[in-house]
């Protein structure tokens, strides 16, 4: 069923969103499904099966479920306003690595966006890996999930967002200088 | 020891800031307790039989006496006045309140300690040697390299939602005291010929349901590759270990199933991208880090101490605690002392409050103010110099914690069991008390010789009974509490498996089981042979043969066979 008009986080700001997120019905063949008009967000194995004529469209997205892999958008990234990557459960940490690899290994540089089971309490996991967009849960506030963007200031590792890691950044004082 | 900079100590502040508003939303019911469940154990908080139970991280077994003085704190504080020291090294407390915990979590913060990452689908508490720095048979400190892992793993973004949990051991000594074998990674710190540093990678080792050895995927990784290697192996894992079935999982399933070669070469294509990035480790860092484990101010010793020598001739107590409890140091005139956990009539690994702050003070007046815990559950006081021994024996006496017991028959590794812990089939506890029980006879004790009894009460393994000697697991069987036996288990560097005798037994056959595991082998044994050495000789037939010859007296009907 194709979901509505709603708010999303991006950029750290709420703001709405226009794209419509189409999850056909388990079992619809991907050939048979029917993509409406406009700016649609649609699973992998559509774009697969009818890429002839949604490559046609000006806007386009694409998600990935957790056990699909991003190695099959390899030389089309470019073609995608969006990426989103599925959470079908929040403690299903697949698209964690999926994002990862999409950005550093795979290079793609536009809007990738988390979907599904995303909760506050993931969010600030999810922005380190190379997620720049989410959609919280429906029924859970938004204004509430921003708050889990924020919730560390320190970072010891690298990711997406901070390409150095700690012990790379400051000099960091060691043991005869801090006692 | 490490010691927090800023961004360390921010870091652990920030935590107990989330937390604490974590907690506060699943009190107000903004969070469900589903939503909250993978949070808590992120912090070590579980949901136990009577009350929440805690979990606060020891990284690789490390403490300074300020610290052991504030776990005494939180024992009195907002526990019964004890906490359980585990077998990764960790210290438990079992009575807690939920709504106490952040306040627990604020007070280890104030001496640079944590919960973070002691439970949950992620990267684990990273355990070492508990000798570590001061072995003789030590060939490089991993303890610089534990404290950079454990940096990196904290809070790494990508693997707080792993299929399962995960665990990592380093060693780097002769003895392998971490049991790299049974970890999900087990690192060894080696020299190459050319006498470069770096590690043998071991992956897939593990416990529980089904015990596997790991398998080794590298021979020698240069130490700048640390991190990224490790990365690879876990992004691999995260992609593609068993989501679908609690049970397979572990890393070791994943390793198994692709076999260790594949897995090996999926590793090393994720670690192509990574290799000599910016998580290569730096010397700078390396220093940095290393420079917080350097020797204390030992002093110039003479090896032998006459008084000493002189308390051992005629004082038999003494002797007997100086020939188990105090090991081999590699500077002349010290010793490591281990501080037995291991009373008759205490769980295992318990400790009071009173006992840690006493501890802690003689950890400050003879070990440069550190304390380590072992993984057999017990502490280690590894700086005592000669001349100290007879009064650190005597104060230890006098706080409970000098039972001359160490490598013995009733050192026995036990976890809580089914008197606190929810997964738990049966109790094992009352177990290891009913064994030191029956074997209280010291003379008799140290005839038998060393000698690894481990007891899980449950398949969870947590009391890692597969590589005990003498294994117990409790099992359940129609809504009653049955214990399995299994022999040949082993640690360290021959590394086994034990293997199941037979039928279960019930928790009153438990001590004549025992007895007659034990008098098989004071009959067969040859003259310096260990128990586990007349095990291999001689397989477990003869020890089988003898334990069911006759049945055993119980008061608990039979189980179905």
């Amino acid at each position: 069923m194709p979901e509505t008009i709603t708010r999303i986080i991006k950029n750290k700001a709420i703001v709405d969103d226009d794209w419509l997120l189409l999850r056909p019905e388990s079992g619809t063949a991907p050939e048979s499904v029917a993509v409406p008009e406009g700016k649609v967000i649609v699973p992998l194995k559509v774009w697969q099966a009818q890429k002839e004529s949604l490559q046609q469209r000006k806007a386009i997205g694409v998600w990935l479920a957790s056990d699909e892999r991003p190695e099959e958008l390899k030389n089309e990234l470019s073609r995608f306003q969006v990426i989103a990557v599925d959470f079908p459960r929040f403690a299903d940490g697949r698209g964690y690595s999926l994002a990862f690899t999409l950005r550093n290994h795979l290079g793609y540089a536009g809007e990738l966006r988390a979907i599904g089971d995303v909760l506050r309490d993931q969010l600030f996991y999810m922005q380190r890996v190379g997620f720049d967009a989410f959609a919280p849960r429906p029924d859970r506030s938004i204004e509430d999930a921003l708050k889990g963007l924020s919730d560390f200031s320190v970072k010891y590792q690298a990711s997406w967002d901070e390409k150095i890691p700690l012990f790379r950044r400051p000099p960091r004082l060691g043991a005869t200088q801090s006692n | 020891m490490y010691r927090y900079d800023q961004y360390d100590q921010d870091i652990v502040n920030e935590r107990v800031a989330q937390f604490r508003d974590q907690v506060r939303r699943r009190l107000a019911d903004e969070l469900t307790e589903e939503e909250f469940r993978p949070l808590r154990l992120q912090n070590g908080l579980y949901m136990q039989r009577h009350a929440p139970m805690l979990r606060i991280a020891i990284p690789y077994g490390l403490l300074a006496s300020k610290q052991v003085r504030k776990l005494a704190h939180i024992a009195r504080t907002y526990d019964r006045g004890y906490g359980h020291f585990s077998t990764r090294q960790n210290i438990q407390f079992n009575w807690v309140k939920l709504e106490q915990v952040p306040d627990i979590l604020e007070d280890l913060a104030s001496v640079e300690m944590h919960a973070i990452q002691t439970s949950g689908n992620c990267v684990r508490n990273i355990t070492s040697d508990q000798y570590a720095g001061v072995a003789a048979d030590e060939f490089i400190d991993p303890r610089p390299y534990a404290e950079i892992l454990r940096q990196w793993s904290t809070f790494h973004p990508e693997f707080a939602y792993l299929p399962r949990k995960f665990k990592i051991a380093i060693n780097g000594a002769a003895d392998d005291r971490a049991v790299t074998a049974v970890h999900d990674i087990g690192l060894t710190v080696v020299h190459n010929e050319a006498g470069d540093i770096g590690f043998r990678v071991m992956v897939g080792g593990g416990l529980g349901r089904t015990p596997i050895i790991g398998s080794v995927i590298r021979d020698f990784l240069p130490w700048p590759h640390v991190m990224t290697y490790i990365e690879a192996i876990l992004r691999v894992y995260n992609q593609y270990g068993r989501r679908d079935n609690i049970y397979r999982a572990r890393i070791k399933i994943l390793v198994r199933s692709l076999g260790s070669d594949v897995f090996a070469q999926k590793v090393e294509e994720e670690w192509a991208h990574l290799k000599d990035g910016p998580g290569t480790l730096t010397k700078e860092e390396l220093l940095r880090v290393s420079g917080y484990f350097t020797a204390p101010a030992y002093e110039t010793l003479p090896a032998v101490d006459a008084e000493v020598e002189n308390h051992r001739q005629t004082n038999k107590a003494f002797a007997n605690w100086l020939k188990r409890n105090v090991k081999p140091h590699r500077v002349p005139g010290y010793n490591v002392v281990v501080l037995s956990l291991k009373k008759p009539g205490v769980p295992p690994g318990d400790a009071s409050a009173d006992q840690m702050d006493a501890v802690a003070d003689m950890a400050d007046r003879f070990s440069f103010g550190e304390v380590r815990v072992t993984h057999e559950q017990n502490l280690v006081l590894a700086d005592v110099r000669n001349q100290d021994l007879y009064d650190v024996w005597q104060e230890a006496r006098a706080d409970g914690l000098a039972t001359p017991n160490i490598g013995l028959l009733t050192d026995i590794i036990c976890c809580p069991g089914g008197d606190y812990c929810a997964l738990a089939n049966a109790k094992s506890i009352p177990i290891a008390q009913a064994v030191t029980e029956r074997f209280d006879n010291l003379d008799y004790l140290h005839d038998i010789g060393e000698i690894d009894l481990n007891m899980s009460g449950c398949i969870n393994a947590c009391g890692h009974h597969h590589v005990g000697n003498i294994g117990i697991l409790g099992v359940d069987k129609e809504g009653s509490e049955w214990y399995q036996v299994s022999l040949g288990g082993s640690q360290g560097n021959e590394t086994a498996i034990g293997k199941v005798i037979g039928p279960s037994f019930a928790a009153d056959q438990m001590p004549d089981v025992i007895e007659r595991l034990i008098g098989v082998y004071l009959r067969e044994r040859n003259d310096e042979e260990r128990f586990i050495d007349t095990v291999r000789r001689l397989g477990i037939e003869p020890f089988r043969d003898h334990v069911y010859a006759t049945p055993i007296a119980s008061k608990q009907a039979a189980p179905e066979k």
